[in-house]
């Protein structure tokens, strides 16, 4: 038997004039997920975000809640409410107010809002700001009431429009933090939008890469992060090394690629499919590659050597950026465990560089 | 900070100067004057007397008693009231729908919305009010097509020129720009984002706009309110023209006491009663809205 999802976007299109917001997306969403749309500014996440909570109408295309359209739903009628990314808390209302607003909707009696209001009050541990109003709070406090509001009425579905952009950045750790924690209480499905690729890995189980309209990848974070399936990817998630090449031969997962300039390396466990001749770019994470004055590799490892062009001391480690033989700038890790050891080189210094067969991931043109 | 704070009143000088001399102390001759013998020709009689070398006061208690010997002025602010109330409210219910549809209009078109607002002052009020005298006119067409219609139906003849309706009619016109101005800049900073959140949390059309959008708009309904009540209550100039002898409003009575009768003292007491009516009615209007809002 197949399992139905929570949620099912079917080739759904949008289009603005000459614009294509969204180009035949279709997606799966289970219950209980916490999933992130992800990508850069105008790459369809929003637009694709205001259609689930039908504020806007797809060109084509179903959208399907437990196997039933909602397309012809207005947004009042549809089971999911949105956290927007400025909060829209009533300023004429107080905070409990705030909160009863779809209770007060749904035509629940006052005792039962009451109730549930400080219940919701207490789970968002602000249970003192009840008779307080909207303008009163703190950034991180309006965002808890916002989320107390969307919940409160125990929706199938929560969707959030870079909810945490407009919090400084240790405030923003923190909600995270409580999102995650939220989340896995509740067990509320959760669509998150955001282009910050580093709280998409942090938040999610699952994310869609987004460009142009369309979907580019679906994946959970580590594999996201390590398995990059295009340069886009790769180089929108984290800091990637992008060497290219052609493959010259390939033998079951193994696979020798010839670098320009570089010459041939050796790539093993791949999981790209590819036939010799093709364009292909091996994708490396800066992490991934060892960087010393003599790096003696050993038999599995590609090396070669270069100098020191740029380093970036960022406290926990050093970011080096190495010109290979070739003039190919590549950016290497070193973390700054050693005590009292904080720079290991200076720009200028030559050194060397290795990367095991399997650190690199091949993706295609 | 104190150099600051001495900068801020030294700015404020130039207008709180001119508030003192042309509002504060004319208000206080005013009020001087509603207690002082009217002059044998007109104007103001002397204050004092000079009575065998020693100056006396001669002040009376006399305009303010005839205001309250009959009921007639009573029953003069009352239709002046009136008539503001009446304005007020129409130009709310005419004036919101309006500012409403321009705040909520794209911005090319807004501009060109306001301007249409904006345009009956770019000719002269008086001019405008002869130009409904003759739309008016038993003779003009909008009576003669309301005649005829009536006539159909088997009922008598109307006339609109000195009519109640025909004052409204003129009130309203000449004042809904001052409600649609001020509603209209209230409702364009509403945060759109609100009503959506509204509709996501299952609020319908109706709901949006009584819990949301209405409660917002208070403070520009307040200021609008006052702007169209204030100048209505003292109106002369539409009333002269077109009441007749039923359109009265206090403004008349106080410019022919002035003008006509000669009469300042007593004119100056009914000025101060509507000076003194227009605040109560700004006071309460503002305490009115702080509390709506919340604050």
């Amino acid at each position: 038997m197949e399992i139905t999802a929570l949620l099912e976007i079917v080739d759904v299109s949008r289009h603005f004039d000459d614009f294509v917001a969204l180009d035949k997306v279709s997606l799966r969403i289970e219950a209980g997920e916490f999933f992130t749309l992800l990508g850069p500014s105008g790459c369809g996440k929003t637009t694709l975000l205001r259609l689930l909570a039908g504020f806007d109408q797809p060109d084509g295309g179903d959208i399907l809640l437990d196997d039933k359209s909602i397309i012809s739903a207005p947004p009042e009628q549809r089971p999911l409410h949105t956290i927007f990314q400025n909060y829209a808390l009533f300023p004429h209302m107080t905070v409990a107010e705030n909160i009863g607003f779809p209770l007060r909707m749904a035509g629940c009696a006052k005792k039962d809002i009451q109730a549930r209001v400080s219940e919701a009050l207490e789970n968002v541990r602000l249970p003192d700001k009840a008779r307080h109003y909207p303008d009163a709070l703190s950034g991180g406090q309006k965002q808890r009431i916002a989320i107390a509001r969307a919940l409160v009425n125990r929706p199938r579905l929560l969707l959030l429009d870079e909810p945490l952009s407009a919090l400084d950045a240790k405030l923003r750790e923190q909600m995270q933090i409580e999102l995650i924690n939220l989340q896995k209480d509740i067990g509320i499905t959760f669509i998150y939008v955001t282009h910050d690729q580093g709280e998409a890995l942090a938040l999610s189980h699952r994310i869609a890469v987004m460009d142009q309209g369309r979907i580019v990848q679906v994946d959970v974070p580590e594999r996201l992060y390590g398995f990059p399936n295009s340069r886009f990817v790769a180089d929108f998630i984290g800091k990637c090394n992008l060497l290219e090449g052609n493959v010259r031969e390939q033998q079951g997962n193994s696979v020798t690629v010839e670098l320009d300039g570089l010459g041939p390396v050796h790539v093993c466990r791949s999981e790209t499919k590819c036939v010799a001749g093709s364009r292909c770019a091996l994708t490396l994470r800066p992490e991934k590659i060892r960087i010393a004055a003599n790096v003696s590799p050993t038999e599995d490892e590609s090396h070669f050597s270069g100098s020191v062009h740029d380093m970036l001391y960022l406290g926990d480690v050093t970011v080096y950026i190495v010109a290979l033989s070739n003039g190919l700038l590549l950016e290497a890790l070193l973390a700054n465990s050693a005590s009292g050891r904080t720079n290991f080189f200076e720009v200028g210094d030559s050194v060397e560089v290795a990367w095991s067969c399997d650190a690199g991931h091949l993706v295609l043109e | 900070m104190q150099g600051k704070a001495w900068y801020k009143y030294l700015l404020s000088l130039p207008p709180m100067a001119y508030l003192l001399i042309f509002f504060a102390a004319p208000t206080f001759i005013m009020l001087f004057a509603s207690f002082r013998y009217a002059g044998e020709y007109g104007g103001l009689a002397p204050w004092y007397l000079h009575e065998g070398g020693r100056l006396t006061l001669d002040l009376t208690l006399e305009n303010w008693q005839r205001l309250l010997e009959t009921d007639i002025y009573l029953r003069l602010f009352l239709r002046s009231i009136g008539y503001a109330v009446a304005t007020t409210l129409l130009c709310m219910v005419m004036g919101y729908p309006l500012a409403l549809m321009i705040a909520r209009s794209g911005r090319k078109h807004r501009d060109l919305l306001l301007l249409l607002v904006i345009l009956p002052f770019w000719s002269n009020f008086l001019v405008r009010i002869y130009a409904w005298m003759i739309i008016f006119s038993p003779a003009g067409a909008l009576t003669r097509m309301i005649n005829g219609a009536l006539e159909l139906l088997g009922m008598g003849s109307v006339t609109l020129m000195y009519s109640p309706t025909a004052m409204l009619v003129c009130l309203v016109y000449v004042h809904l720009p001052f409600m649609v101005l001020p509603l209209y800049a209230n409702l364009e900073k509403h945060d759109l984002d609100l009503l959506d959140a509204a509709q996501d949390l299952g609020a319908g059309k109706w709901r949006r706009f009584w819990l949301i959008t209405w409660p917002l708009s208070l403070p520009g309904i307040t200021a609008g309110s006052i702007l169209v009540f204030i100048p209505v209550l003292g109106m002369f100039a539409i009333p002269d023209l077109l009441g007749g002898t039923n359109g009265i409003m206090i403004g008349n009575v106080i410019k022919q006491q002035f003008m006509e009768s000669r009469d300042w003292p007593f004119g100056s007491v009914l000025s101060m009663v509507l000076t003194v009516t227009a605040v109560a009615v700004v006071l309460l209007g503002s305490r009115l809205g702080a509390r709506r809002e919340g604050r």
